[in-house]
């Protein structure tokens, strides 16, 4: 058996603008986990596709087996034994679990694929690592959970001596990530090195052997679960030390501002995403719906914001039935909405900043008068949204493609707050932004609820949800499962809501 | 397929058979040239389809073919009458058909040009090239290709004309499907091919090139554009004349549509199309209807037009995911 | 001329000018001489007052043209059906233009504008709300309706319309009355000033109004456009009805101005030199006014070259192909004058054909 599994010796890549990776070593040994935490933007990614042979470092080696060797690409990786299960799927939904899992490595006879003896091996390869599929389901028809498993599986036929995670457990409910944790830790019993790359804390310090800590694209700490904690590893990540949680005073709830009433919402392929949702929201009270993506949250947002329309059922802001009403009719009542893919529907890449602070309301005066745009009000309302919400930019007429993911969120932020606002809607409003955003925007949303709007705060992140809301809901399958008040609601016992498991 | 749609097929099979009967037995000669017709036009949209299928379960849309058909064509006669080998004309149109195709992927797949407006260029340049170039002195001295008759089989009634006893481009596009079908469905290839075309992603990581082999499915494509030109040129009309590709190049990628982009489905399409454009030459050979020939002459764009707006509504024709979409590696 | 502008212009530039040393290469091949065959190109088209005027009248339907396929192009959607929608503009104008008399000039000419521009609006908006609805993609109903409008306005000219005075036997309607022909202002073609006048309005409706707005949101982001209240179904069944009615307004024009009547079989093809302007432009309306010119002035300078330089006229169609690839092709373009790429410019229509 090796001494090291993987490793990177001093290395370092540049992309244009920034130095992704910047003098980086660390190493993986037979039967470890190693843990690589960071913020977004802190190197994981590329560190973590040089060692699977997407990229070259511009210096240093790359280390399999304790051979040095340069990757030609992923299948040099692939066949040296380092296996990658990525933390967007790269499966073929139309394909069958077996297709997918052979693709690129097919048994075949005379150019014509062998699907029995695909599927044998398939069969085999499960049962050995107790990882129970049904090879000729299609993908796209396969819970979130499975799929994973087939990517692992993937890994595992092409013979992998060394798993590499990124970011396993985001679409996961926590009993699902610590099934899959657990799975882990048998792996490693067969000599298996595993890297896990994550920014949850709290996952690190339970399963991780070793712990490497990225900061702009530098290791800035090595250590092992035993010898530090979660405010250290933040403090690590950070570099400075850092408010976990913000600050909340309690709420003062007043009138309902949102009611629904039994909605019912279809997802775009027709099935019944939201089924019978009712639920209310107070002025001055932050409501949070926990749940894993995939169980109805995006239609529940869309229906909310008139976006979709819903099957059945109502919908009320301040009293006023808007169940059909329009994205922009219902928009005029007061209502703000944070998306939750600012790169698809809350920014305008080749837009700038200033077109993109008045995408909401251009059509309103006094933005516009009769139709025509005036550039002079519009100009010096970016001014104003890119000063008070500390959004890093060298001027408003530069395209909104140049600004970083948490300085667009910001902007976002700051275009959806400038009105007076009855009700925001926040959804994933920190996914994917450093901590220096998450804080201030957690901020931004606490002030909102303290000037008396009603919010509702949909997240897969469960410590934003358990850290900002008055109220916790759990939505599973398209349906609420409890509402509980903060206090009552622990990681526990949300996790079992999320997971569908009521008590 | 599910089993519902499997029933549908065979009744809808049974019912065409027993109404082709019906008919011939009423009227021989006219029912036999109708059907007759209706495989002479399907064979050109059928091989124009099989070209757009495979560039588009690769993920690369090809509005091309229609200059592909034309230039090919252009090709396969220049030769033919130049050489006075019909052989050599057919191959000169499948290496014209190759070269566009490799053309269509050195702008879309290698130069990232928009796909649409790659597929533009080589329609407009076919058009301005055959014009520019265009001899009317020329002629196919030898005659185009004429009908093999696959012995016993030529002399059933009805079917034996219609299938058995076709020119030899004919059969080789019969041939041609079974040989896509089994390499789009069955092969190493094919299932790499579908995989590039749905989620290049997941192709890639597992090590193959999505690139190359996007560039090389539409190259060879490209032939089975060629070849249909060949046959436009050299088989089914007999020379060339401006433009005489007439949309058809088009209608193919309806047909395709349609077909859900399988070799077989394809031909149904096709059948069904050139069943409509036969039938139209019929009446106006007959003056049957009192339908002015331009009203007729719309039809099968017409028809196009409500099978892709259909395609849109049924699900199940929908286009592979990853259609028209630059592959960017990482 | 300032920094930006020069970087605007410098690849549409070299696209014309790779587009025509290939196309010398061409006329080398016909045992002709580039050099006369270029010069009798140009001076068949700016030589004399008169190809002046010819090359402007050409210009006229280009733009009209290149402002269909353009103002398309801003809502992300390809318009290749500028040459049907011209085609039934054209029609429908010379049939308000001969079919009605007893009008006064300030009624009948605006009126038969009109009629051509509703009809190109109703060619282009089937395309639009088709994608609209069931997201049918606009690039092959366009061609099929291209088709369509042939053998219509073929049957339109031959039949209902046709013009059965002397002996006529082409498939034409008749002229159309003075009281709907285009006048001149002395030699100035009105035809031409009112092309630049509708490419001034689009570059201020896109730029300045909030439909404007609007639309472009809709061609760089649909989803971001959706999110933010804008109805994208109308806005591209809108911008197709719009660039439909462009181009119809340009076959009316044609129509009722130099052509003074419909006939069947002229005018063809000028959809796809639509693509080449637009694209040469960037989409830009202003900028399809220089683009056209520059296509204007080859057509009117071609059949001097035929005649000088015994050059057919369809290399002008090559030559145009040439000038789309390398226009589509920048980067070949960027490597040849070491240009750095630009982000904007990259332009992404091909997205298949239905709803996904």
């Amino acid at each position: 058996m090796s001494e090291v599994l993987l490793a990177a010796r001093n290395v370092s890549k540049q992309f244009p603008g920034v130095l992704a990776n910047d003098d980086i070593s660390v190493q993986l040994r037979p039967g470890r986990i190693l843990a690589l935490l960071g913020e977004n933007g802190a190197g994981k990614s590329t560190l973590v596709n040089i060692l699977f042979g997407m990229y070259r470092p511009d210096s240093g080696q790359v280390v399999i087996k304790d051979e040095v060797v340069d990757l030609h690409g992923p299948d040099d990786a692939i066949s040296r034994g380092i296996g990658m299960v990525h933390q967007h799927f790269q499966l073929v939904p139309p394909m069958r679990v077996v297709e997918n899992i052979v693709l690129g490595a097919e048994p075949s006879k005379r150019g014509l694929v062998d699907l029995a003896e695909a599927r044998k091996r398939v069969v085999e390869l499960s049962q050995r690592y107790g990882l129970e599929i049904d090879p000729d389901a299609l993908v796209e028809d396969l819970p979130v959970g499975m799929q994973q498993r087939v990517e692992i599986l993937k890994a595992l036929y092409r013979e992998a001596d060394v798993l590499i995670l990124d970011e396993p457990t985001g679409v996961l409910t926590p009993q699902e990530a610590d099934h899959l944790l657990g799975v882990l830790r048998d792996l490693t019993e067969t000599g298996l090195g595993i890297v896990f790359i994550t920014h949850k804390l709290r996952e690190v310090l339970a399963i991780a052997d070793d712990i490497v800590v990225l900061r702009n694209g530098r290791v800035v700490g090595e250590t092992t679960p035993a010898e530090t904690n979660e405010s250290g590893l933040a403090e690590m990540m950070v570099g400075r030390s850092v408010v976990l949680r913000v600050e909340k005073s309690a709420a003062e709830p007043t009138d309902v501002v949102l009611a629904v009433d039994e909605l019912e919402v279809n997802d775009d392929r027709g099935h019944l995403a939201i089924d019978g949702l009712s639920f209310e929201v107070r002025a001055g009270e932050i409501l949070g719906i926990a749940g894993v993506e995939g169980n109805g949250q995006r239609e529940l947002v869309e229906a909310v914001t008139g976006l979709r329309h819903p099957l059945s059922g109502t919908m009320r802001i301040n009293g006023e039935e808007v169940t059909n009403g329009s994205a922009r009719g219902i928009s005029k009542k007061g209502v703000a909405h944070i998306p939750e893919d600012r790169e698809k529907h809350g920014v305008i890449a080749v837009y700038s900043l200033a077109e993109n602070s008045v995408l909401n309301r251009y059509h309103r005066s006094p933005f516009s008068l009769r139709g025509i745009l005036r550039r002079d009000v519009i100009d010096r309302h970016a001014e104003d949204v890119v000063e008070e919400f500390d959004v890093r930019t060298p001027s408003i007429a530069v395209a909104a493609s140049s600004l970083s993911g948490g300085n667009k969120q910001k902007l976002i932020v700051g275009r959806e707050f400038s009105d007076d606002i009855e009700l925001l809607i926040a959804a994933q409003p920190t996914r994917g932004i450093d901590i220096g955003a998450i804080e201030f925007i957690h901020r931004r949303i606490l002030e909102q609820r303290d000037k008396g709007a009603a919010v509702l705060l949909v997240s897969a992140e469960l410590d934003e949800i358990l850290g900002l809301s008055d109220r916790v809901a759990v939505l599973y399958d398209g349906k609420l499962m409890e509402i509980l008040d903060a206090q009552d609601a622990d990681r526990e016992r949300v996790g079992l809501l999320m997971a569908g498991i009521t008590q | 397929m599910t089993a519902r749609q499997k029933q549908m097929l065979y009744v809808g099979a049974t019912l065409i058979v027993v109404m082709a009967w019906a008919f011939y037995t009423a009227d021989g000669p006219q029912t036999t040239a109708v059907l007759a017709g209706t495989v002479r036009a399907a064979t050109l949209l059928a091989l124009g389809a099989m070209c757009g299928m495979i560039g588009e379960r690769s993920g690369v849309v090809n509005i091309g073919i229609e200059g592909q058909f034309l230039l090919s064509a252009f090709a396969a006669f220049t030769i033919a009458s130049m050489t006075g080998s019909l052989f050599l004309g057919t191959v000169a149109g499948v290496g014209m058909g190759l070269i566009m195709g490799w053309m269509l992927a050195a702008m879309a797949v290698g130069l990232k040009v928009d796909q649409i407006i790659a597929g533009t260029v080589l329609n407009i340049a076919a058009l301005g090239l055959t014009s520019f170039f265009y001899d009317r002195s020329r002629s196919l001295g030898m005659g185009k290709y004429t009908n093999i008759d696959l012995g016993p089989l030529a002399d059933i009634p009805l079917v034996g004309t219609v299938f058995f006893s076709r020119p030899p481009l004919t059969y080789l596009t019969m041939v041609l499907l079974v040989v896509v079908h089994v390499a789009l469905f069955r092969s190493v290839w094919g299932m790499r091919t579908r995989a590039i075309g749905e989620h290049p992603g997941a192709a890639d990581t597992v090590g193959i090139d999505v690139l190359k082999l996007r560039y090389i499915n539409v190259t060879i494509a490209g032939g089975l554009a060629g070849l249909g030109g060949s046959y436009l040129a050299l088989e089914a009309v007999g020379t060339f004349s401006r433009a005489m590709s007439g949309g058809r190049g088009f209608l193919a990628l309806a047909v395709m549509i349609f077909g859900r982009r399988t070799p077989f489905g394809a031909y149904a399409a096709a059948l069904f199309f050139g069943f409509t454009t036969a039938l139209q030459n019929q009446f106006q050979l007959n003056n049957t209807f009192d339908i002015p020939p331009q009203f007729v002459g719309m039809l099968p764009f017409v028809v196009t037009i409500i099978v892709v707006a259909l395609s849109g509504l049924i699900g199940s024709m929908r286009d592979p995911a990853a259609l028209g979409q630059v592959y960017e590696k990482g | 001329m300032s920094r930006s502008l020069l970087r605007t212009i410098a690849i549409p530039l070299t696209a014309v000018v790779f587009g025509l040393l290939i196309g010398a290469v061409l006329i080398l091949s016909q045992n002709a001489s580039p050099v006369t065959a270029y010069s009798a190109l140009v001076v068949g088209g700016l030589g004399d007052a008169d190809s002046l005027l010819r090359t402007l009248q050409k210009a006229t339907p280009l733009i009209f043209g290149g402002l269909a396929v353009a103002f398309a192009f801003k809502a992300g959607m390809f318009n290749i059906g500028g040459q049907g929608q011209l085609l039934v503009g054209a029609v429908f104008a010379a049939g308000v233009g001969f079919g009605v008399d007893g009008l006064p000039m300030v009624i009948h000419l605006p009126a038969a504008l009109v009629a051509g521009a509703l009809a190109g609006a109703v060619w282009g908006g089937i395309a639009g709300a088709l994608k609209a609805t069931t997201g049918a993609h606009e690039v092959i109903v366009t061609i099929m309706l291209n088709f369509v409008a042939g053998n219509l306005t073929d049957w339109l000219s031959a039949n209902p319309w046709k013009d059965n005075s002397g002996n006529n036997i082409v498939a034409r309607t008749p002229l159309v009355e003075d009281s709907a022909t285009i006048p001149t202002l002395g030699a100035v073609p009105v035809g031409f000033i009112l092309a630049l006048l509708v490419a001034a309005a689009c570059w201020f409706v896109l730029e300045r109004t909030t439909y404007g707005f609007e639309v472009r949101s809709v061609g760089h982001n649909r989803n971001a456009a959706q999110y933010s209240g804008i109805k994208v179904g109308w806005i591209m069944a809108s911008t197709m009805a719009v660039a439909g009615m462009l181009a119809g307004l340009g076959g009316a024009v044609e129509s009722l101005g130099v052509d003074g009547r419909f006939e069947a079989g002229v005018n063809v093809g000028l959809g796809f030199e639509g693509i080449t302007i637009a694209l040469l432009a960037r989409a830009n309306p202003l900028g399809v006014i220089p683009a056209a010119l520059l296509v204007g002035l080859m057509e009117a300078g071609a059949s001097r070259m035929q005649f000088k330089a015994g050059v057919a006229p369809e290399l002008i169609d090559v030559i145009q192909a040439l000038i789309l690839f390398f226009v589509a092709a920048p980067i070949i373009i960027r490597w040849v004058l070491r240009m750095r790429a630009d982000n904007s410019e990259q332009l992404q229509l091909g997205a298949g054909w239905g709803k996904s």
